[in-house]
This record gives C-alpha cells, sequence and structure tokens, in this order.
C-alpha cells in the first residue's frame, strides 16, 4: 500500500473500497435484472429516478457522499461520541413507540413526509460503536462476569426494543454481536450452552414432545450410569445431573410452547415450523381451523422459499444470463428486489455465479478480519469485528433463508438488496471502518 | 497493544468459511445435482395450473343457498407458447376478427408479460366453451381452458345487498400487499364486499407434467410443489329467501326500498331496492352487458337505496317524537291538542292536518292513529323549547341526541359497505342558513319528519325495532354466523353481538301508549288496509313531501308513499320498514307490501286474497314519471357530448329528428304540464353523465346538480 499518499487517500485500505464498490455494482446489475422492462431506454431510465435501479443508483450517489464524508472525519470523533450515537439510537428507538406508522405489518418504521426510517436499522451502527468503546475502556476487565453482563446488555437492548417493535428479524441481528465478545475473551462456555438449548428448541419443533422427553431422560440416565462412581464420591454432581435435565425439559415442554404462543407473531411461528416441513401445533389456540385439514400447512412463507428454491436451481451451472431469468424477471418470487434479490443471481448466472458472489463475500469478511487484527487500539479492533459480526450474520440469514436454510427473516444482502436505509447503515459502518483503519497506528480510546 | 486471544482470530475465520461451505453445498444440490427445479422454471416441461378456489356459498335462514357456485372456463393464452396458430379459425370459434384477436393479444403482452397466461377471453359462454372444448387441440400450443367458479342464484334474489363480483383491477391489486393477482375475483359490493376475506379462500397451485404434444399427463414429483387451495367459507345469514323473494316481487316496476329486520336479534329479514333485477344478470359474460346499461339507467337499479336513500320520513317519524316528549316529561298519553284542520300557532297556517275537529288527537294514542300533523308539530316544538334547557339551540340540540339514540343521522353500522347516514341537521345549520336566528316555528315540520329531516329506510326500519324492543336494538345486520367461525371472523361479528340500550330509560308506559297508538293506524286508523286477521299489527303510515330540482328549478313530485310497522305487537318478531317513491298515500302503495311481507314472514304462507294483493300489487307500474324526462335529458345530453367530442352525429340525430314538437310528447310522458318548462330543450343536465364521462365534460352550470347527494325523485 501506497503510504506516500497525502489527504483522503492517506492509509485508506484500497481492497476494501474497491470490494465496496463491486457489490454495490453487483446489486445494481440485480435489480436492474429485476425490474428492467423490454423497451425503456437504459441510459434515460437510469437517471430517471422513476425505476428502482435508476434509485438503488442515486441512493448509492448518497452512500458515496456520506462515505466520503466519513474518511474526512478525525477518528478520535468516533470514539469520543460513541456513548452518544448510542443514545440516540436507543432515543430514536423509543421514539417508534407513540410515532410509528404502518407500513408493510411493521411497526418501526417513522415517517416524516415521504421519507421513510427505521431506527431499528440504524441503532447497529451505534451498538457497534458503543460496545467497542465499552471494551476499549482501561478501567474494563472482560474476564469478569459483571463487564461481560454490561456489554450483554449493550447489545441486547437494541433487541429487546425490536421485538417490541414486531421485528424480531432485526433483533436476531444484535445477537450477532456475541462474535465480538468471543474475541474479546467471552468464555466459549456460554456460547456452547447458547448452541445447545438452540438445538434443544430445534429437537422441540422437530421431535414429537414425549418422545423427546424420553430421550432426555434417557440420555440423563446413561450419563448418570457411567459416571456412577463419581456420583458416589460426590452427591453434588447428581444434584447438578438432575438440575440440567429438569431445565431441558421445562424448556422444551413450557418455555418452548410459552415463545411460540405468546412472544412471537403467528406468521413467524409459521416460517419456523414450515422450515421443517411441519404444521404449526400451537395454531389452534389463536388461530382460525380453516375448512380443509391439510390443506393449509402450504402458507404463503412456504409459497416464498418454493418459488425462490425453483428460482435459484433453475439457473443451473452457469445460468440463464442476465434478463433471460424466466422466474425472477416475471414476478414468481415475491420480494425479489428486496429481500430475494439473491435468487436472481442465481437464476441469471447459476451456481458459478453464486459462488462467485459468496467468495467476494468471504473475501471481504477476511480482510475485515486481517483490518482488525491489524490495530493497535481495542477499541477499532472491536469495531472491525462487530462489522464484521452483523455482515457475517445478514449474508448467512439472508441467503440461507433463500435457499431454504433458514426460515424467512426479513433481512437484506448487505449492499445488494435494493433500499436506502440499509444500503446507507451499511456504507457507514464499512466507512467507519476504513476510516480508523487508516489511524491505525495511533492508540484510540 | 493486546495480543490476548487472538488465537480466537482463526477460529472465527474457520467459522465462515464453514458456514459458506454449507451455503455453497446446497446451492450445488440445488443447482447442478437436482434437475426438478430446472423442469419446474421450464413452462414446456411443466405445466402451472392456478385454482380458484370456490367462493364462499350465503346460506339464508332456514340453510338454503342464496348464493351459490358453478363453473365456467377462461380461454387462457400464454403468448411466448403460441405456435403455428390458425388465428382465422380461432377467431371465428370466438365470433371476432383478425384485428380485434391482434389488439387483444397486445393488450395482455403489455399487461402481464409474454410468460405468463393471461385471459384471451374470460368467462366463455356455454356455446363457445362447447365449440373451442372440441377444437383445443388444434391451438393446444400456449392455449389452455381454465376452470373458473362463478356465482349462481338459485332463488334469483339478493342482487342489492349480494352485491357482485369482479375482476380485481391494478389498484386492489397494489393494495392488497401480494393477496390478489391479476385474474382474481374480488367483492365489489354488498356482503361479497364486506366479507370478502371469509369468501374468497386461498387459491391453490398445481404442477402438472406436459408431454411433447403439450398434454397433462400427471403430477410433477407426486404434487411436492403444489398448494392445495382453501375453499372460501360459507356465511349463514337470517335472510328468509321466500320473504325476500315476494318483497322483490312486490317491488318490481317502482322506485324505493324495503327492509324486514328481527328486532330480538337485529337480523336483516330481506332486504330490497326498487328497481331491483335478477342478480345472475352480473355474473360471468353477462356482466359487461348489464353493467353498462344499468350505468345509464336514471332510475339507478344499482343503487341500494335501503342503505343509500335518503328520504323525509313524514309521518313515520311521529311515534319517534311522542316518545321524546313523552321521556322528557313534557306530554303525558292523556295529552290532547285542539287541532282544527291547521296549526296556526305560529301564525302562518302551517301545517294543515288531514282531518280537523271531532277530538281526533285528543290524546297521544289518537293523534297517532290519526296521524295529527298540528299535535307533532306542536309536541316538537314543546320540546326544542323546553324550559329545562333554555333556549331553542340547546334544546333543539337535546332532540337531536334522541334522534342520534334512535339511529338517524348517524351510520348504523350494518354489514354493508357505504352506507348513507341520512342527515338530522345539527345546530350550527340552521345558524348558519338563518343566520342565527331562528326559533322553534322556523323548522317546525321536523315534527312530522319533514324539513331538512332525511333518513334511510335502515333506519327507519331499526328505529321501529327500537319501540317494538322498548329501548334497545342490535346493530342490523345480515350474517348470523361464519362456518369454522375464527377468532378474526368473531371479531367482526362480535359488534353485531351487541346489545345497544340508548333508550331503555323511557319507561315501558311511555312506549306502549306510542305502540297502542300504532296498533290503532292498523285497526282503526290511516292504514286498515294493512290489517291481517289474528296479527296485531302496530304501524305507521307516512306520505312526505318531496322536491326535485331540474335546470335549477324545484318541482314538487307526487308524494313518497312510506309505512313501518312491526308485529305482532306482544311479542315483535319482524319490523318493517318500506318507501315506493312518488306512489302518493302511505296506504295505498307501501302498507300493503309491508303487510303482505309480515304475513308472509310470520304465517310462513300467504291467504288466497292477499296472493291476489300481491299479484295485483306486483304487476302495478309505480316507476315515477319523470324518470322518463331524465331519461331523455341524459340521453340526449350525452350523446350531444358524443356529437362534440367525435364529430359523430349518429347518436344526436334521434333527438334533433323529435324537435320538431319535443313540447307535447314530453308533457304526455310526465303528466305535470306545468312544471316541465324546463325541459323544453334537450340541454345536457344529469348525474348519469358525471359516471360515464369525465368529469370536465360536465358543464359548469349543472355541477349542482351532479352534487346533490339526496336521490329524491
Amino acid at each position: 500500500m501506497n503510504r506516500n499518499n497525502v489527504g483522503l487517500s492517506k492509509g485508506i485500505d484500497v481492497i476494501m473500497v474497491w470490494l465496496y464498490l463491486l457489490l454495490v455494482s453487483i446489486g445494481i446489475m440485480a435489480i436492474f435484472a429485476v425490474t428492467y422492462r423490454e423497451g425503456d431506454s437504459i441510459v434515460a431510465s437510469f437517471f430517471s429516478f422513476q425505476t428502482d435501479y435508476s434509485k438503488q443508483f442515486y441512493f448509492f450517489i448518497i452512500a458515496a457522499f456520506i462515505g466520503i464524508f466519513i474518511l474526512l472525519t478525525d477518528s478520535k470523533f468516533f470514539t469520543a461520541t460513541a456513548n452518544i450515537w448510542y443514545a440516540v439510537g436507543i432515543f430514536f428507538m423509543l421514539l417508534v413507540f407513540p410515532f410509528h406508522s404502518n407500513v408493510k405489518g411493521t411497526e418501526s418504521i417513522i415517517r416524516f413526509g415521504g421519507f421513510q426510517f427505521q431506527p431499528a436499522e440504524f441503532c447497529k451502527v451505534s451498538v457497534c460503536l458503543a460496545l467497542s468503546k465499552y471494551l476499549s475502556r482501561p478501567d474494563t476487565d472482560f474476564t469478569k462476569g459483571r463487564s461481560q453482563l454490561i456489554a450483554m446488555a449493550i447489545a441486547l437492548t437494541p433487541a429487546m426494543l425490536s421485538i417490541m417493535q414486531s421485528e424480531t428479524g432485526l433483533a436476531l441481528v444484535y445477537f450477532s454481536f456475541f462474535l465480538v465478545m468471543y474475541r474479546e475473551g467471552l468464555s466459549p462456555t456460554i456460547l456452547v450452552i447458547g448452541f445447545s438449548m438452540a438445538v434443544l428448541v430445534v429437537a422441540t419443533i422437530v421431535v414429537e414432545p414425549n418422545t423427546l422427553a424420553i430421550i432426555l431422560t434417557a440420555i440423563a440416565g446413561i450419563y448418570a450410569y457411567f459416571n456412577r462412581r463419581q456420583i458416589k464420591r460426590r452427591k453434588s454432581s447428581l444434584v447438578t445431573i438432575i438440575f440440567v435435565w429438569l431445565l431441558c425439559v421445562g424448556v422444551q415442554r413450557f418455555a418452548v410452547p410459552f415463545i411460540f404462543t405468546h412472544v412471537l407473531q403467528k406468521h413467524q411461528v409459521e416460517r419456523i415450523f414450515s422450515l421443517f416441513g411441519k404444521d404449526n401445533p400451537y395454531a389452534k389456540g389463536f388461530m382460525a381451523v380453516q375448512e380443509g385439514g391439510d390443506a393449509k400447512k402450504e402458507g404463503v412463507n412456504d409459497y416464498n422459499v418454493k418459488q425462490s428454491k425453483i428460482a435459484i436451481g433453475s439457473g443451473g451451472v452457469v445460468g440463464k444470463g442476465l434478463l433471460n431469468g424466466t422466474q425472477t424477471r416475471y414476478d414468481f418470487v415475491p420480494e425479489q428486489r428486496t429481500d430475494f434479490i439473491f435468487c436472481t443471481i442465481g437464476e441469471g448466472f447459476g451456481f458459478v455465479g453464486t459462488t462467485l458472489l459468496l467468495v467476494i463475500y468471504l473475501i471481504l469478511l477476511f480482510r475485515i478480519v486481517t483490518l482488525a487484527e491489524r490495530q493497535r487500539s481495542v477499541f477499532s479492533r472491536c469495531y472491525a469485528y462487530g462489522v464484521a459480526a452483523v455482515f457475517f450474520f445478514h449474508i448467512t440469514i439472508n441467503v440461507a433463508m433463500t435457499v431454504g436454510l433458514a426460515p424467512v427473516i426479513g433481512i437484506p444482502l448487505p449492499l445488494v438488496s435494493y433500499g436506502g436505509t440499509a444500503l446507507l447503515t451499511f456504507t457507514i459502518l464499512l466507512f467507519i471502518l476504513i476510516r480508523l483503519d487508516a489511524d491505525r497506528q495511533m492508540v484510540l480510546r | 497493544m493486546s495480543v490476548f486471544n487472538q488465537s480466537r482470530s482463526y477460529i472465527i475465520r474457520i467459522l465462515f468459511v464453514v458456514v459458506f461451505l454449507l451455503i455453497i453445498a446446497q446451492l450445488f444440490n440445488l443447482q447442478v445435482v437436482s434437475s426438478k427445479y430446472q423442469k419446474l422454471a421450464q413452462e414446456n416441461a411443466v405445466f402451472r395450473k392456478v385454482i380458484y378456489p370456490p367462493r364462499g356459498i350465503v346460506y339464508d335462514r332456514k340453510n338454503r343457498a342464496i348464493v351459490n357456485n358453478t363453473l365456467m372456463y377462461d380461454l387462457m393464452v400464454t403468448p411466448s407458447e403460441v405456435k403455428g396458430l390458425d388465428t382465422a379459425y380461432l377467431c371465428q370459434l370466438l365470433e371476432i376478427d383478425t384485428a380485434e384477436f391482434k389488439a387483444r393479444m397486445l393488450n395482455l403482452i403489455f399487461k402481464n408479460g409474454r410468460y405468463r397466461p393471461s385471459a384471451l377471453e374470460p368467462l366463455l359462454s356455454n356455446e363457445k366453451y362447447a365449440r373451442l372444448q372440441e377444437n383445443m387441440w388444434r391451438f393446444n400450443r400456449g392455449f389452455f381452458l381454465q376452470e373458473r367458479p362463478v356465482r349462481t342464484y338459485p332463488f334469483n334474489v339478493g342482487a342489492h345487498f349480494m352485491g357482485y363480483i369482479g375482476e380485481a383491477d391494478p389498484k386492489i391489486i397494489a393494495q392488497s400487499n401480494g393477496f390478489y393477482q391479476p385474474g382474481d375475483y374480488v367483492g365489489r359490493s354488498g356482503l361479497e364486499a364486506y366479507y370478502e376475506r371469509i369468501l374468497m379462500g386461498q387459491r391453490g397451485v398445481q404442477f402438472l407434467i406436459k408431454d411433447n404434444k403439450n398434454r397433462l399427463v400427471g403430477n410433477y414429483e407426486n404434487g411436492e410443489f403444489d398448494t392445495a387451495f382453501v375453499a372460501g367459507r360459507g356465511l349463514r345469514t337470517y335472510v328468509d329467501v321466500e320473504v325476500q323473494k315476494l318483497a322483490e316481487k312486490l317491488m318490481t316496476n317502482k322506485v324505493g326500498a324495503v327492509v324486514a329486520i328481527e328486532p330480538k336479534t337485529g337480523g336483516i329479514i330481506a332486504m330490497t331496492s326498487g328497481p331491483n333485477f335478477d342478480p345472475s344478470l352480473l355474473t360471468g359474460s353477462n356482466f359487461k352487458k348489464t353493467y353498462g346499461k344499468f350505468v345509464l339507467d336514471v332510475s339507478r337499479p344499482l343503487l341500494n337505496r335501503a342503505i343509500k336513500g335518503q328520504y323525509p320520513p313524514g309521518s313515520t317519524f311521529k311515534p319517534l317524537g311522542g316518545l321524546v316528549a313523552l321521556d322528557e316529561g313534557l306530554i303525558t298519553p292523556s295529552f290532547g291538542y285542539p287541532c282544527g284542520g291547521r296549526y296556526y300557532a305560529c301564525g302562518i297556517g302551517k301545517p294543515a292536518c288531514t282531518h280537523s275537529g271531532g277530538g281526533h288527537a285528543a290524546t297521544l294514542r289518537l293523534a297517532i292513529a290519526n296521524s295529527c300533523n298540528s299535535y307533532f308539530t306542536h309536541v316538537y316544538r314543546m320540546a326544542a323549547d323546553n324550559p329545562k334547557y333554555g333556549g331553542v339551540k340547546k334544546g333543539y340540540a337535546k332532540w337531536r341526541e334522541y334522534m342520534n339514540a334512535f339511529g338517524l343521522g348517524t351510520r348504523i353500522g350494518i354489514d354493508l359497505p357505504s352506507e348513507d347516514k341520512g342527515n338530522i341537521p345539527d345546530t350550527s345549520v340552521y345558524n348558519k342558513v338563518y343566520r342565527n336566528v331562528w326559533s322553534s316555528c322556523t323548522n317546525l315540520t321536523l315534527g312530522i319528519g319533514q324539513d331538512m329531516m332525511t333518513a334511510t329506510p335502515l333506519q327507519l326500519a331499526n328505529a321501529m325495532c327500537i319501540i317494538a324492543n322498548k329501548g334497545y336494538y342490535y346493530t342490523p345486520h345480515f350474517v348470523k354466523s361464519v362456518d369454522n367461525e375464527s377468532k378474526e371472523d368473531t371479531a367482526i361479528l362480535s359488534k353485531f353481538r351487541v346489545k345497544h340500550e340508548p333508550l331503555t330509560h323511557i319507561s315501558d308506559s311511555a312506549f306502549n301508549a306510542v305502540i297502542w297508538g300504532m296498533q290503532d293506524v292498523v285497526t282503526a286508523g290511516t292504514a286498515r288496509g294493512a290489517a291481517i286477521p289474528g296479527i296485531n299489527i302496530c304501524a305507521k303510515t307516512g306520505t312526505a313531501q318531496n322536491f326535485r330540482f331540474i335546470n335549477g328549478k324545484k318541482i314538487e313530485l307526487n308524494e313518497n308513499s312510506m309505512f313501518v310497522c312491526f308485529a305482532p305487537r306482544e311479542n315483535p318478531k319482524i319490523a318493517v320498514a318500506v318507501v315506493v317513491e312518488n306512489a302518493g298515500f302511505g296506504s295505498t302503495a307501501a302498507a300493503p307490501i309491508a303487510s303482505l311481507l309480515v304475513e308472509k314472514f310470520l304465517n310462513d304462507t300467504l291467504r288466497p286474497e292477499s296472493v291476489k294483493k300481491a299479484q295485483a300489487m306486483a304487476e302495478k307500474n309505480l316507476m315515477p314519471s319523470i324518470l322518463a324526462l331524465e331519461q331523455h335529458i341524459a340521453d340526449s345530453a350525452r350523446a350531444y357530448k358524443w356529437y362534440e367530442m367525435y364529430k359523430d352525429s349518429s347518436l344526436i340525430n334521434k333527438y334533433l329528428n323529435r324537435k320538431s314538437s319535443p313540447t307535447e310528447k314530453k308533457d304526455s310522458d310526465t303528466k305535470q304540464p306545468d312544471k316541465t318548462e324546463p325541459a323544453k330543450k334537450p340541454t345536457p343536465a344529469p348525474q348519469r353523465v358525471a359516471i360515464t364521462f369525465r368529469a370536465e365534460t360536465v358543464l359548469p352550470e349543472e355541477r349542482y346538480i351532479v352534487k346533490r347527494k339526496t336521490p329524491v325523485v
């Protein structure tokens, strides 16, 4: 890298900027492939602000300006104002409750005139900054449980608010910050326990309740049998086994049904169950029992995933070409400009195209981790891991849902999906990182 | 600088790679290994068939279907697949020419694109379907027949409250957030629209394999990708189909409305609006023909006058006026008024009364039975000038509150879209009209249901329910229950299951005084002809004056014939309101209709003499004569516009030729020679124009006619 450059480009990581531009271009091209209609004059409509690809292009120009603006600021600005951004972010999220407008069934959007704003989206940047700030404080000892709890509280407060705004998808994003905490020394045991809980929840969905209870009991019994000598020596280990067994059965029997009937929305529960090809067994309590019994298994979400899989699958090895995708071009796939944009690439460019896109994303993630590891200051490193975690979560969940590996959660594919707010958020996230990296010799606190 | 935990950065990188490899493996599976997705996308290998669910059936109170479904077919075409087409032969089968065929194809491609099937000819008539079915092998490249359930009406009744369905237009599709797709049918009015989500069901998709000759040979992948349809759910209503049929028969060739409600539940037994029509005229291929004709008809057959007709209630309002005064303690049932044929207390000797002297208004009961105008004018003035409130404005405001409690001047909230609320003017309206200076003498005719007061027939029937129930009512509604009722359905229906008690504070003795008076109306008063042996009917006739603006001149028309009643007195089971426009006395047209409906509902059958009466009533043509004049004005104005816009005189000629003797012709048409000067030249005018042409084609000086809301003919 040319260290002699002066002004704006001094110390800027050029690879990151190129990766950014590449991904945004792929996005605009994919949106173009979905919304372009034969006969439109390409050049004219590109600058018209009438079509979606033209809008995305203008969003990109705005985002680029903001990116350059961020590069012109001082790195110290971000460490100094991190907590203020967090306060502002939380304030806006609270503002949603009295002032939200009902757009597409979500309660998380504020509208000023013609302009829509989703605080939960913006809050990712705030949390990323504030968490880094907290972890990089000289008096934070992250080996202590108390610090870990505070860090979790910083990350999960917006998640709670998001759930209250019925935006469970966005809430899940905040859980990705555990990756940062893991890097900074959070015990892997916590993550293992979390993962085991996830397995238990999945098992609850897939396996019949009584069978699962028997299986859990059997596991506990077998475990106790093989450790009978240890139990003989220390009675307390038996108590631990029984406690863990009780906890598992309790989660399986009471906690999960409670969450499905009381916490999550009906459609979300259906999405989760449809992922495993199951009927929603909790439906009868609060949903219509419709005619035809089995017929209702096929819900709208199921339709989305099926159509999305058909579109991606029909791409084959090399795809049908940019404008030749019959599935995505003719609106078989819903929301294909935004959440299901991956289908367009899958259909147009086939296995080669999708793999290439994922490889570009992987290079981006690796680059972010490389950048993180070369920072002198803890703040910059934590921030970089935060960015990596948010990107990783978005990419994984978005792609996994289009190929039927994850439930349908409405979160965008970073830098590619159509949408001004999302593009702006990811640009800000990335460019603050580039700015911090340019000053990597400084120690920021 | 901290190197603490640096090894974890490698674990994180490994995590990234593993997750991405998992996704790539799934992509490899979808895109490279499995070929069934590719096939699904190939329209020439797999056929995507949409299955339209049958709409929910609507049943009457005895579980007879009022609306059912039958199958019809659309001829669908996928433009990109059309190959080797014998266009001339297809056009011959469809009875269109090649130019028309090309225009339709272009239109479809423009609307839906080349790759999606669209309807070339929706809802084929039986002959066309038979012809096409035989010749379908010629057109199997790109064409297919799509079955589609269409509404049928086994009893041919209920056009007005059932409403009709039509193809979803782009606006509805955009608003529905993906719920509707082009080609779906949506309820556009009536119950079909109100209960759309229940009746609609959910469309299904079937993937079928085609062979190389485009024949369908079976399910693709054993139906793994199919989505089953969910049929629309049925509605159980309170309607009695036989009473409804009788009501529609009686209202033929009349303008007006009939509403019959069960007071105990608020369930609507029958509702029709005249002129009425066979609901099957608005289904399938009939729709296009009929709809245009109806829209151009000045008698407005599509208008549901039962909920949208605003009529001055006239004398039918009097029982309510009596109840208000009784409740306020202004009069007792023995209060009398010395009416000498006219009301002189305001100095103008108006209104006049049909009776004079003889103590015809010696008590409330007698006053109702004899429908004494002076008595109720006086009672209204007492209520408005009630010293308790101090001043006519406050007294009137209180009186208006009573009216709202009776359901007048407010929307009742029936389960039909776009109900009108009638009019009980606010104090501010009178303040504005009379520049703040008015007294109870100014609007004294409110006491006899005139002045600015208007009400819909539904409101009048509901007011009867309140009297019959002595103070409470249930919001009038059609639907008793939904099959397999869900929580959402219950939420919709719950508002109809709430008992409203706006007037239970009025004492039973007050209600009884009015109810006995209303019974006397039938036994000894103005509606003796409506009596049915063995049933105590409580009723009130009304003969309401009304006016119409034609070219800016106020013309008084023949009175509206009104009748409200409930029966039997001891245990009311039916309340009826009937309005027949411009038919004269309440007792001549409206009363017999209501009486026949009550008899039919309570006795389940009609006496032989009633059958004769019903037949005579049904054959009576009471269409207001002014309609002919209005139709002429509307048609000629349209012809004139047509001429102006396209310089095509073929339509206007008819009217120009008649110009030689237009005056006599129209005078004899309307039978009101002294009131027809404004119609001497066929000037462009009327309401129809606003619908058939764009707004700017209405001439400026006619705007006020277009704006008028009350269709009081």
